[in-house]
């Protein structure tokens, strides 16, 4: 009896440390919450419209173009994004650009986002047959209204799933902004990891803030998905 | 004043690769004038359309239309492939449009026609290819018969001088083929300079004014339908033809 009521009381003293830490660091738990949340929306935001035109320089008829649009995706797909981000937050400041620490993390998953993003555009595009596009030119329509109305809206549809991927990889990569001192989540616990030495509690925390934003991205995929398939338009696929 | 043929070509080549899908093709169609194209499959038919409006260019030999040399590049190109209508096997209609915005697209972002100008025309045309009723469906909701007509009322919209047909029934099922020859045949009559690659035998003799006969890159025959079918000069002519009595 005795023995289990002193076996009880540090695990009661552990949770309440716990309950304590959190309680006391809230707000800088949260702050990190947002930034993670900054970090993956403004990455994904900016790669889908610099991928989309990195896409359109892959598959246009001008030939620098489309060499221009290879090795960028060629680059930015091969480069570690840790390296990437080490040298934008180290780089930049030598060649005079001065980008709060935040804004490098947005730009690192920009950079390597959108050169996945590109290559999933590029496929999408591919789905579409060769006959839309005829008809496009045919029409008398340019390359980039061609695009625009015909081809593009019609190709993003094959692509929710893929997008949702590159979605998740970007989620997952700006926890690497941790690395360079951005304050998301995962660098929220590690600094308090050091104060309260907590680091299975703490990681699983983090843990399940990116498993519940990757569900969340999924769910909201698969929701698209079911739209585009249910709509009148007909199967793409 | 000597009237000068639409559409004049000259020696035309054209090889995708080391293969020849062309060999010296001349052709003039003249304004109003109706030509059918026909041949063995693989003989360059939809090649010699294709060059006309400039999906592929040429390797050599030269090409006329209304007086001027095709286009290389950029807004000239545009405007020619807007005065040329052209329709496909297999109808290529915007899947993500209404039959509508399908008409009325090109009217609007190329020729710059104001929007509900353009739904108008559009409506007066769905009518005139029977589908007044079918404004607001979708391709996917539509018979292949009807989504070739709304794609011939596409590339009307675009008031174009000439029309290209590159077999226009051979992606339907029999029972739709002469709901679209009709429209073909109304548009013919309403003076429309046509070129037309068919193997509706029928369609040639009735509603065209020529028949040009292709082989191996070649126009190897040409003259008035009842000419043609009843007395080919040519041996290939006469062995396509036999052919295609025997199927
Ligand atoms: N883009 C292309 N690349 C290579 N060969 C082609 C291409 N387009 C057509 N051909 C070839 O050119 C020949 C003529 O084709 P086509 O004009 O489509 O004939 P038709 O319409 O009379 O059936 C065929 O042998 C075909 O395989
Ligand atoms: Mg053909």
């Amino acid at each position: 009896m005795a023995a289990l009521t002193t076996g009880g009381r540090p695990g009661k003293d552990a949770m309440d440390t716990i309950w304590t830490m959190l309680r006391d660091n809230a707000t800088f738990l949260l702050n990190g919450v947002l930034t993670t949340i900054g970090l993956t929306v403004l990455g994904f935001t900016g790669a889908l419209v610099l991928g989309t035109l990195v896409a359109i320089f892959r598959v246009s008829p001008v030939t620098p173009l489309r060499v221009l649009g290879t090795v960028y995706v060629e680059f930015f797909r091969n480069v570690p994004l840790l390296t990437l981000l080490i040298l934008i937050v180290f780089g930049l400041p030598d060649i005079g650009l001065l980008l709060p620490l935040f804004w490098c993390g947005v730009l690192g998953l920009v950079l390597a986002g959108s050169a996945f993003v590109c290559e999933t555009v590029r496929s999408g595009i591919n789905t579409i047959g060769v006959g839309q596009s005829e008809a496009a030119r045919a029409l008398g329509m340019s390359f980039t209204t061609q695009l625009r109305l015909i081809i593009l809206p019609q190709a993003f549809r094959t692509m929710v799933q893929p997008l949702v991927n590159n979605f998740i990889g970007i989620l997952i990569g700006s926890s690497l902004a941790a690395a360079v001192g951005v304050s998301d989540i995962t660098n929220v616990t590690q600094q308090l990891n050091i104060r309260y030495a907590e680091a299975v509690v703490l990681f699983l925390i983090a843990g399940a803030v990116y498993l519940v934003f990757a569900l969340g991205a999924g769910g909201v995929g698969a929701w698209l998905e079911r739209l585009v398939t249910r709509s009148r338009i007909g199967g793409t696929r | 004043m000597i009237a000068t043929p639409l559409v004049e070509v000259r020696d035309v080549r054209k090889a995708f690769g080391s293969f020849e899908a062309l060999r010296g093709v001349d052709l003039d169609i003249g304004r109003g004038e109706k030509v059918a194209l026909v041949g063995a499959s693989g003989s360059g038919k939809s090649t010699l359309c294709r060059c006309i409006n400039r999906l592929e260019t040429v390797t050599s030999g030269t090409i006329t239309f209304d007086g001027q040399p095709l286009p290389q590049e950029g807004r000239a190109l545009a405007d020619l492939r807007a005065q040329v209508g052209m329709v496909f096997q297999a109808f290529n209609l915007f899947p993500h449009f209404t039959a509508l915005q399908n008409i009325a697209l090109a009217p609007v972002r190329v020729r710059k026609v104001p929007r509900p100008e353009a739904e108008e025309e559009a409506r007066e045309l769905l009518a005139r290819v029977g589908l007044a009723d079918k404004a607001n469906s979708y391709p996917a909701e539509l018979s292949g018969g009807q989504q070739q007509r709304v794609a011939i009322a596409r590339a009307l919209a675009m008031h174009p001088q000439l029309m290209l047909f590159d077999e226009p029934t051979s992606a339907l099922d029999p029972e739709m083929i002469s709901e679209v020859l009709d429209v073909m045949s109304e548009l013919a009559d309403g003076g429309m300079t046509m070129l037309v690659v068919t193997h509706e035998m029928g369609f040639a003799r009735h509603a065209c004014d020529r028949v040009c006969f292709m082989d191996a890159g070649q126009i190897v025959e040409q003259a008035p339908p009842g000419e043609f079918f009843d007395n080919p000069r040519s041996e290939r002519a006469k062995d396509f033809l036999s052919k295609l009595l025997h199927h």
